[in-house]
């Protein structure tokens, strides 16, 4: 009977094919990887002397003043109080994850003009200044880890930064000014700034 | 019309009778019994065998159902329901009435010629001592269906001839009117190809004895009955494909309305079943759902107005698909008989004189062979007709012996002939026997026949004697080679002459010497490399290949052999008309697509009314989709449904008359098709509902 | 809608039309068995399979054996997965701990992965042990595309043969595809994506001290290997919850493009070995031109879309330059993440850059619609095709019936047989599709898995059925799956891949048999732009036109509400 005769063939192949694509080929490209390129392999961490300051490419939760703030984040973690339950817990990198807010939920209306009330408190001159709110600052990103903010939204926090620090507004500018990714060859990509890289190098300006 | 019957109008041959009974196809006789018949045919058991009617019966029984009880229980004003309902079941009249239109013609030809059959009698004798049977013989009359295959008849003159068989003895002409529709009577005779008579035909003179070849019920006329009729119509393969089609998208649609109550419920909507079952009606493929068969029925029905008799709807569609067609050369590229087409003196003698000579030793020629000599020399020289006995000339008529012929005018011996056997006659010494010979070879080479003529000794010279290629034969090839269908030439010819008939009239290709195996060789390997082939022929040697050829066309006049083995039978025994056959089979098809084509593209503009109708009341916004601006939802509604049946009978025409064929290329033709059908099965709905929207709306209908 | 945003989809498509006929090349020698040069090197492990299987390659069976060993091999993988996904906790390879799957899941993502779904009920980082992920999904990764392009070679091989019983060998195809094709590109892919920053290591996850001094741990893996067969295979299961949006999946516009062309590489290869295998390259540019066309058709609507920030945010008061930028990442911007959904979902790859969920209505319409159309838009590898080659034998019975002949699609009849086999493969889809989003939306535990009310909530349950029955695998992923969902998107998985696989498989049979009718000019060509436009036609009305009620309750009210302010 066909059926019988197919088992051997199917199970041996299975095992063989099993072997190479899911032992062989990732082990191989792992054991390339950290040889030829380590630190990417590991995963572009950024050591700090002693501690790992985080992956240049996980953005962080930005809180303080001093700092340019990411884009909101729609991770959750446990609760630390009660670990069954789960509480927002932005840039949680163990757990990825998004709003997927319906574009015409009550919900995902009322979480924007939130944001959007935090964002104009925290730049009282920039909204003075009558500068538009870049969408980015408002919204939440699709991986909750977004490294990167809009030059737009960098530009914004500029004036902020510049009184918290008290450094010349130009200083503050020309460095997110330095600090933009141009799209690959002029139009691969869209122009970002990644805020840690930014913030490091704002930290930098002190030392 | 060409079947003879005393209610229809007959007229004879192919294109003008066909155009004539275009106009009357909805003639008021057979509009009355077609109505009748559309409401017969509501019974399910008919309607099942068309799955899309079929389910819009259903649906349409339910709604009536609910409307019922929705009156009797009363509430609701039920207005605009039994509007819907209405037009429900007039969808499935006019599909049956489209159908029922199409059968009519058929029926009222069976009628009549069933009753042809039914009044004979038959004289069947009874065999003599020695086993044999005599024209003298005794004989019990019986009626023609209690006739028994063997059986032996004795048909006389002004005798109907009972049932199909075979002539054994005697010969007789017989009027073949009733089944061919050409008055001039056939002579049949035993033995030979003309043995064939024909159930229903007439002996007007002499008398032969005839042994019964089918049992009643399959006989020639039984046959034409049943197809006339279309009782026994099966469904032709790619009418089977296509109703699987058409049920597939039938099915379809069943999931996507069956779902929407659900999907409204959601949305804390309401929807009435009613409205869904317009909305399913509207969507499914009911318009060539109801033309389906209507269209395979007028197509055969073409196909017998056309004369020519198939014997299954297969062999219809079969034609429409023929890649090669074998074509015998004589009768049907050529025209039958070699004509004279020049004349070539030896050196030494006009042209003239050579047809004045030519023209004497004809003039009581009666081959046509004979004859075109004399119109030659009449249309080249002015050489007029002599009167012989004015002449004192005396015929010296062909014999085996001499094969020659001639005139002898006093001591004058004019005789043409073979150029061999005038040489030999004359011998070899006399002048000019090089040139003759090299002469007549030449125009051996270009596919003539050479006949020498000679005035006592002297050699005159040749007359050419050519087979005519028939007038329009090479656009005629033209065509087919646009349509894709290659042409084969079938003759006895020799290759050189075979070669050169082939060039003049433009046939794709030739088989030479043909003998009856080499032509079901031709058509097996033909076959093998995927393609179908249609062939015309009448001869019992025809039979094996007749039987091969995926369209066989048997000629009436031919055997009883033959007319078995073909799959279709040209009661005009006209070879040529092959070429039509397969413009009707591929009308059939093309009718076919069109009106699924027209059918599925009017889908978007019925969404297009019903959707927002369907939606609005718990989705305001949804009436921006309502692009026709139709007054209400229920006049939408409304609109798409009566749109939807009203298509159908504007269609029957159509369906009947088919998609008009033209023979270009297939991309040329679908571009066409698809610009007609396919857009404008887009567009045409958009206005028609409108139209009837602005209709309701005014009447006050909802 | 910026000029860098055409150029990207301009540079997108002019990529994807020059890889069509290398692959194609390549892929007609892997699969006709003829020479080539990885034959040389990987050979003898080829050979070395065939005599531990105790096969001989050369032997090939007819479509019923053929499909018996395809359901054979899909059975013992779903068994293996399904087993695996259960004990992982007591199994080597767990560096973070992972306990066992629950039943529901575990039958639920091995079905997903076998018919290369890639539905993800579950956030990669948070369920899988790195063995799961090994051993479980990316061996599933490889050998379910590689089972799809074996099917479409075994149907090309029923058009191009005359008179024949066979249609080729499954367990020679599937060793080949995967030795010759898959593992060589995704060798390439993997130590690409390692460069460009994609993690591929064996340890658990890293705790760092941020800036601010708080505590952040991020998950690693061996993601590069896993995200180069994803995307080549067209498979879309993501290491990571949010898959290609990660940025360690991710992390740059460059992965993204690659990724992207990754996705069709396959897909439009297969046409092209289409081409070659049926002696007529122009068949397969034909198949490629309908496909390019609505693809470029979707791109553009999606990018239109994505390109307009959302109406209710914009009012109020937030700058509209960048487009609806929710459930984006920023180093994307709008055109990548609106022509990686359009890609994703012309393909049945599944993974997402972006939430779909959170695009506009119109935009998260698109990635819909081209799954309802059956993902024949260069589609899953093998499967893109031979789902688009049942649109064109429809669209061929149509067009040969308005010539008027006995419709033939390269010189094949199409018959009554071949017919019914394509309309229950076609049937399946919007049988399922919409059968279950009906039943989904009404008992409570089908209701109680939305995010959200409304029209939306509505596409949500619509999107999942689709996705699942098109074996895409993207989801309006603000669905949680409660059981009741992995059961029925189960069903609809196996129906959507066995009930199309089988009929195909049997026209592939039929075709092989018959004899095959060499070209006049009374037959349709179908290698012409009236062919392109007509197939086209067929997909969007034979394909399109069932959901159209479902669109109009779903996207369509959702967009216009939207336009009037209406909030759900």
């Amino acid at each position: 009977m066909t059926l019988i005769r197919q088992l051997r063939p199917a199970l041996v192949i299975f095992g063989l094919l099993s072997l190479l694509t899911g032992f062989l080929y990732p082990l191989s490209m792992t054991a390339i990887s950290s040889v030829l390129m380590p630190n990417k392999a590991a995963g572009s961490l950024i050591h700090d002397g002693k501690r790992t300051v985080g992956s240049v490419l996980i953005g962080q939760n930005f809180t303080q003043s001093r700092y340019f703030h990411g884009r909101p984040s729609a991770t959750i973690g446990a609760d630390p109080a009660d670990p069954t339950k789960s509480v927002p817990t932005p840039y949680n990198a163990a757990a990825s994850m998004a709003s997927n807010a319906s574009p015409t939920s009550k919900a995902l209306v009322e979480r924007v003009a939130a944001a959007l009330t935090q964002v104009r408190a925290e730049n009282p001159e920039a909204v003075a200044a009558d500068w538009p709110i870049p969408m980015d600052l408002v919204t939440t990103s699709a991986s909750g880890l977004d490294p990167d903010i809009s030059p737009q939204a960098a530009f914004f926090q500029v004036k902020r930064i510049a009184r918290v620090r008290n450094i010349p507004e130009e200083t503050v500018r020309q460095l997110v000014e330095h600090m933009i990714t141009h799209p690959l060859m002029g139009w691969l990509g869209e122009p970002h700034v990644n805020v840690l890289e930014l913030n490091m190098a704002l930290d930098a300006l002190h030392r | 019309m060409a079947l003879h019957l005393p209610h229809s109008e007959a007229t004879h041959g192919g294109r003008s009778s066909e155009h004539r009974s275009q106009s009357s196809l909805m003639q008021a006789s057979l509009l009355l019994p077609a109505i009748t018949e559309s409401f017969r045919k509501l019974d399910p058991r008919i309607m099942w065998r068309n799955p899309v009617m079929f389910v819009v019966e259903v649906v349409t029984i339910l709604t009536t159902v609910l409307l019922v009880r929705d009156i009797i229980i009363g509430g609701t004003h039920p207005g605009f329901a039994i509007q819907i309902n209405l037009w429900l079941w007039f969808t499935l009249i006019f599909a049956n009435f489209a159908e029922a239109v199409a059968e009519g013609r058929g029926k009222a030809q069976a009628d009549s010629l069933r009753r042809t059959r039914t009044e004979t009698l038959g004289k069947r004798l009874l065999a003599n001592d020695d086993g044999g049977y005599s024209h003298f013989g005794l004989y019990e009359q019986i009626p023609a269906p209690e006739l028994a295959v063997d059986d032996i008849v004795l048909v006389e003159a002004g005798d109907f001839i009972p049932s199909d068989g075979e002539v054994i003895d005697g010969i007789a002409s017989v009027d073949e009117s009733a089944i061919t529709g050409e008055s001039a009577p056939v002579i049949r005779e035993s033995g030979g190809d003309r043995s064939a008579v024909t159930g229903g035909t007439r002996v007007l003179s002499d008398w032969v004895i005839v042994r019964i070849t089918a049992a009643q019920g399959s006989t020639f006329l039984d046959r034409i009955i049943s197809l006339v009729e279309g009782a026994q119509r099966q469904k032709t393969p790619n009418e089977i494909a296509l109703t699987i089609l058409l049920a597939g998208m039938t099915l379809i649609f069943i999931f996507a309305v069956v779902t929407i109550p659900s999907f409204v419920h959601y949305a804390g909507g309401h929807i009435s079943v009613l409205i869904l079952v317009a909305l399913f009606v509207t969507l499914i493929p009911t318009t060539i759902g109801a033309l389906l068969s209507a269209i395979g029925i007028a197509g055969m029905d073409r196909l017998i107005r056309f004369n020519v008799l198939a014997m299954s709807g297969r062999a219809v569609e079969a034609a429409g698909d023929v890649d090669t067609l074998l074509l015998d050369k004589t009768g049907t590229i050529t025209i039958g008989d070699r004509q004279a087409t020049a004349f070539v003196p030896v050196s030494g003698v006009t042209e003239h004189e050579l047809a004045d000579a030519a023209q004497l030793a004809s003039l009581a020629d009666e081959t046509p062979e004979g004859r075109s000599i004399v119109v030659l020399a009449k249309e080249k020289f002015g050489i007029r007709g002599r009167d012989m006995n004015a002449l004192g000339a005396h015929f010296v008529p062909f014999t085996a012996q001499t094969r020659m012929s001639g005139v002898d005018v006093g001591d004058r011996h004019i005789r043409k002939g073979a150029v061999d056997s005038v040489i030999a006659c004359l011998g070899e010494a006399v002048p000019s026997v090089g040139q003759i010979r090299q002469i007549a070879d030449e125009i051996a080479r270009q596919g003539g026949t050479p006949l020498a003529v000679a005035d006592n000794t002297r050699l005159l010279g040749v007359v050419h004697l050519k087979d005519v290629v028939k007038g329009g034969i090479r656009e005629r090839f033209a065509e087919l080679r646009r349509m894709g269908i290659r042409t084969v030439m079938i003759t006895g010819d020799n290759p050189l002459t075979a070669a050169a008939i082939a060039a003049e009239s433009g046939v794709d290709h030739f088989l030479a010497q043909a003998t009856p195996e080499a032509k079901l060789a031709l058509i097996r390997s033909e076959q093998a490399s995927g393609k179908l082939v249609a062939m015309c022929g009448d001869g019992t040697n025809d039979a094996p290949a007749l039987a091969q050829a995926d369209v066989g066309v048997a000629m009436n006049t031919g055997t009883v052999a033959a007319r078995e083995a073909g799959n279709m039978v040209d009661l005009d025994s006209d070879p040529t008309k092959l070429i039509e056959i397969v413009g009707i089979g591929k009308q059939l098809l093309m009718t076919r697509g069109a009106l699924t084509t027209f059918s599925i593209a009017n889908d978007v503009a019925k969404y297009f009314a019903i959707i927002p109708a369907m939606f609005v009341g718990f989705y305001p916004a949804l009436s921006a989709l309502n692009v026709m601006h139709l007054a209400t939802p229920e006049s939408a509604v409304l609109s798409a449904i009566i749109f939807n049946a009203l298509i159908i009978i504007a269609l029957i025409p159509l369906a009947l008359k088919g998609v008009r064929y033209r023979p270009v290329g297939a991309a040329s033709l679908l571009r066409r098709n698809l610009l007609i059908y396919g857009i404008g099965g887009l567009i045409v709905p958009f206005i028609g509902i409108k139209l009837i929207d602005m209709l309701v709306t005014s009447i006050g209908l909802a | 809608m910026l000029f860098h945003g055409w150029v990207t989809i301009m540079a997108f498509f002019i990529c994807v039309v020059a890889m069509t006929r290398p692959l194609g090349g390549f892929l007609k020698r892997v699969l006709e068995g003829e020479q080539h040069v990885l034959g040389r090197i990987i050979g003898p492990v080829e050979r070395g399979i065939y005599r531990a299987a105790g096969i001989q390659e050369d032997r090939e069976q007819s479509w019923s054996q053929y499909a018996i060993a395809v359901i054979v091999f899909k059975v013992i993988c779903f068994i293996a997965v399904y087993t695996l996904l259960r004990f992982q906790g007591v199994l080597p390879l767990n560096p973070n701990g992972m306990r066992g799957v629950a039943p529901d899941l575990a039958y639920n993502t091995a079905i997903s992965f076998v018919t290369n779904t890639n539905w993800q009920s579950y956030a990669g980082e948070t369920t899988m042990s790195h063995l799961s992920q090994m051993l479980g999904l990316t061996v599933q990764n490889f050998v379910s595309a590689a089972a799809g392009i074996a099917i479409a070679a075994a149907v090309i091989r029923g058009f191009t043969r005359r008179s024949a019983a066979s249609i080729g060998n499954f367990w020679a195809d599937l060793v080949r595809t995967t030795l010759y094709v898959l593992l060589p590109i995704c060798v390439v892919l993997a130590l690409l994506f390692v460069l460009e920053g994609v993690p591929q290591t064996l340890l658990g996850s890293v705790t760092a001290s941020t800036l601010e001094g708080t505590r952040q741990t991020i998950a690693l893996g061996p993601v590069a290997s896993q995200e180069a067969i994803k995307m080549l295979g067209t498979n879309g299961g993501g290491f990571f919850n949010v898959n290609s949006a990660h940025p360690f999946e991710n992390p740059n516009a460059l992965t993204n493009f690659v990724q992207m062309l990754a996705i069709f590489a396959l897909g439009a290869g297969l046409t092209n070995m289409f081409g070659r295998m049926v002696g007529r390259e122009r068949q397969g540019w034909a198949i490629f031109s309908a496909m390019a066309a609505l693809f470029l058709v979707g791109t553009v609507v999606t990018y239109w879309s994505e390109a307009h920030a959302n109406p209710l945010l914009h009012a109020l008061g937030i700058d509209p330059s960048l487009g609806n930028m929710e459930g984006k990442e920023t180093r994307f911007g709008i055109v990548g993440s609106a022509l990686f959904a359009t890609v994703t979902t012309d393909a049945s790859c599944g993974a997402v850059n972006a939430m779909h969920e959170s695009f506009l209505p119109l935009g998260g319409m698109v990635p819909l619609v081209n799954m309802m159309l059956g993902e024949v838009i260069f589609g899953g590898v093998g499967s893109g095709l031979y789902g688009f080659l049942l649109f064109a034998i429809i669209a061929v019975f149509m067009a040969g019936l308005m010539v008027g002949r006995t419709p033939e699609y390269l010189g094949k009849k199409i018959e009554a047989r071949e017919i019914k086999m394509t309309m229950l493969a076609v049937l399946c889809l919007p049988l399922v599709m919409l059968g279950f989003t009906a039943l989904a939306v009404v008992v409570p535990s089908g209701l109680s898995a939305l995010s959200t009310s409304g029209p939306h909530g509505f596409t949500e349950a619509l999107y999942a059925y689709t996705s699942a029955a098109a074996n895409n695998g993207s989801a309006f992923a603000g669905l949680t799956a409660n059981p009741f969902w992995n059961v029925t998107l189960g069903i609809a998985m196996m129906v959507g891949r066995f009930f199309v696989i089988i009929p195909v498989l049997a026209i592939a049979g039929a075709m092989a048999a018959k004899k095959t009718a060499a070209p006049t000019p009374g037959t349709f060509p179908t290698d012409t732009g009236l062919f392109i436009a007509l197939v086209t036609g067929v997909i969007l009305i034979v394909g399109g036109l069932t959901f159209l009620p479902a669109l109009a309750l779903g996207p369509i009210v959702e967009h216009l509400a939207m336009l009037r302010g209406t909030l759900f």
